[in-house]
């Protein structure tokens, strides 16, 4: 295969299809569309106009290719939807005016990136302490930190309603970014126990003997070996709370909101569900996300499939 | 003054004691080696020296000083691991001035020891590489060069080539001695091989469930075995050692009742010290000598497998009683399977153990 494509003048040293062969690629591609369409769809609707958008069946092209693709399967792209996002008029006629969202996509951001570092710094710091000082007891207190998971979120959110209410939380950063963390240290702790676990204990008395103190080997030995660790729970965690729904919704305030409340609160309106601009919407609200997904991407390799190899 | 005492050292894991009653005494620039078989606490005790246990009872002294509250990094000790414990993180170069931090010198002084340490073990070319991507004999010599970069109280090796294969282990072997005599410290390896041990050692001792057996120079526990556990460990192929029985001792010549006939063999002086009755007789593969007919020193026995090893031949041979008898031959001399071999101890090197086991010795 690879002889074929370099005398097609395009083969690199050593491409993903070289390695998989043409066949393997081309289902590849197609499983990839499968679970990729929901998404390309929501992406393709944020460029509709509102009947464009209603339309059956769904326009799929956002050009005819100089009439090769029925006038009834395409639209014109817009960008209506996006500037919608951020200010639009209410009522026919009326002045546009700012609607929050750049504000809400502070938050979001905010909060989610807050929350996600304290939880890993929290974390990363317990997890050596487990890993590597063990206490009296060490696993009912493991298996404790990991028991705040297991009862659902719709249990717990009138006690922590009124706690929020009697300690003057509700409706502030540090409230929601207190609980998010809460909500990802179980998480952190267990999956950095477990790359801790993982690393030679040789190498860190080496350390010692060459003279490093506790500190040190935290950091300049232990820190640099468990990136891909630091890498794939900060994503999970990222993705965990930049969906949460439920407490934001209950435990934020018009100043606090995030993102995918004030989006559940843009539906409805005069003219039923603006599918554009919620497509816009979600689209802007995948792209943060994906970023940080595609540069760690290297370390979540390692990261995810830590553990199922045997090294 | 770089030396290191242990002065009756004893470690215990709950009811399990790794390590009795340890005393030794390493002085500057001496190369002590800890040998034995797996478990017997050798590793166990480099470990107390270096601070990574602490002792249950008895006091580690090095260069003077009673170490045993110290933590390892207060110690000033440099240690080779089995498994080279590079840090997997930092490039060659980062891992050999790690142990430099310690030392608050400019950063100029740091990369040129950095520089001089890595050419004295040919390193130089991959220093900017990351321990994952050099073979396994540079990450021996970076782990060895990491060791000697600094100037410290001592060093201690945890079974050093036990990962390089042979050709390899033979190179290193050599040039962590010139390393090492270059720098008059006191020295510990742990090992498992005896030709490490004897090579490369100003003495040796050898271990046994967490006692030291023996400790001497190469030459002493190989020829004056204190017992028959040193005996057997120390030589290959593995020393004879046989139950007969001590009939009488008359001066140097002892008559002695084995395999079913009786020997004369000329033994220690020490040897007429003791009553008639169960011995052990130790006889080195090499140290017996195979003569054409039955005669009065001699003893018989049937070759039963035979190993050429080159310039030598390793002959298992059955006595009469069954008892299998190690001897080595010069290729010259042709044996086949089935032939009844006539054994003549060599004098002077037999060697006597009583029923405890320890060697009759003047």
């Amino acid at each position: 295969m690879s002889g074929l494509a370099a005398r097609l003048g395009f083969a690199r040293t050593s491409t993903a299809v070289d390695q998989a062969g043409w066949g393997h690629s081309a289902f590849a591609a197609v499983i990839c569309l499968i679970y990729f369409f929901p998404v390309l769809v929501i992406i393709l609707t944020a460029f509709k106009e509102h009947a464009d958008a209603l339309a059956v069946p769904a326009k799929l092209f956002p050009t005819t290719l100089f009439g090769l693709i029925p006038e009834r399967l395409a639209f014109t792209p817009t960008l209506d939807n996006f500037v919608n996002v951020f200010s639009r008029s209410y009522s026919a006629g009326s002045e546009a005016q700012g609607t929050g969202f750049a504000r809400f996509f502070f938050n979001s951001i905010f909060i989610a990136g807050s929350s996600v570092v304290a939880a890993l710094i929290i974390g990363t710091l317990a997890a050596f302490g487990f890993s590597r000082h063990p206490l009296k007891g060490n696993d009912t207190y493991l298996f404790m930190i990991l028991s705040t998971r297991m009862l659902p979120a719709i249990v717990v959110i009138i006690p922590v309603m009124l706690l929020f209410r009697v300690t003057g939380l509700s409706g502030t950063y540090a409230g929601i970014i207190l609980l998010y963390t809460a909500f990802n240290l179980p998480f952190a702790i267990w999956m950095m126990k477990s790359f801790f676990d993982e690393l030679s204990p040789d190498v860190e008395d080496a350390a010692r003997l060459d003279g490093s103190t506790d500190r040190r080997v935290f950091f300049k030995i232990c820190l640099p070996q468990v990136i891909a660790g630091l890498a794939a729970t900060a994503v999970f965690g990222l993705i965990l709370t930049w969906n949460e729904f439920l407490f934001a919704l209950l435990l934020t305030g018009v100043e606090t909101r995030t993102v995918p409340v004030a989006m559940s609160q843009t539906i409805g309106g005069d003219i039923g569900v603006r599918w554009g601009l919620l497509a816009a919407i979600e689209t802007l609200f995948l792209i943060p996300v994906m970023l940080v997904t595609f540069f760690l991407q290297n370390h979540l390799l390692r990261g995810v499939t830590f553990g199922t190899v045997k090294r | 003054m770089s030396t290191i005492q242990l002065r009756g050292v004893t470690k215990r894991f709950g009811a399990f004691t790794a390590v009795r009653d340890v005393d030794m005494d390493v002085a500057a620039g001496e190369v002590v080696c800890l040998l034995g078989p797996s478990g017997c606490g050798k590793t166990t005790t480099l470990r107390i020296i270096a601070g990574l246990e602490q002792a249950s009872e008895g006091d580690v002294v090095i260069a003077g000083q009673r170490m045993n509250n110290r933590t390892p990094e207060q110690r000033d000790i440099a240690m080779v691991f089995q498994f080279y414990a590079l840090y997997p993180a930092l490039t060659v170069g980062e891992n050999l001035g790690f142990p430099l931090h310690a030392e608050r010198i400019s950063s100029q002084e740091r990369d040129r020891r950095v520089r001089d340490v890595a050419g004295k073990l040919a390193l130089s070319h991959i220093l900017n590489r990351l321990p994952g991507q050099i073979s396994e004999g540079e990450k021996q010599r970076v782990a060895v060069a990491r060791a000697i970069i600094r100037d410290p109280n001592c060093f201690l090796f945890d079974e050093p080539l036990s990962r390089l294969d042979v050709e390899l282990r033979q190179t290193m072997r050599g040039q962590i001695k010139e390393v090492l005599q270059g720098l008059s410290k006191a020295t510990v390896i742990v090992t498992h091989d005896q030709l490490e041990a004897l090579t490369m050692a100003s003495r040796t001792a050898i271990m046994r469930d967490g006692r030291i057996e023996q400790i001497g120079t190469p030459h002493e526990v190989f020829a004056k075995p204190a017992n028959a556990f040193v005996a057997s460990f120390i030589g290959t192929p593995q020393m004879n050692l046989i139950t007969a029985d001590l009939l009488r001792v008359d001066g140097t010549m002892a008559e002695i009742a084995m395999e079913g006939t009786t020997v004369r063999v000329p033994v220690d002086s020490a040897v007429a010290g003791l009553k008639p009755g169960r011995i052990t007789i130790g006889m080195r593969p090499r140290a017996l000598s195979l003569v054409s007919d039955a005669r009065v020193q001699a003893f018989s026995a049937q070759a039963e497998l035979i190993e050429p090893m080159g310039a030598e031949t390793l002959i298992h041979a059955r006595t009469a009683t069954g008892d299998d008898i190690r001897v080595v031959l010069p290729r010259s001399r042709r044996v086949t399977i089935g032939e009844t071999l006539h054994l003549v101890p060599e004098a002077g090197l037999t060697h006597i153990f009583d029923q405890t086991g320890k060697a009759i010795r003047a």
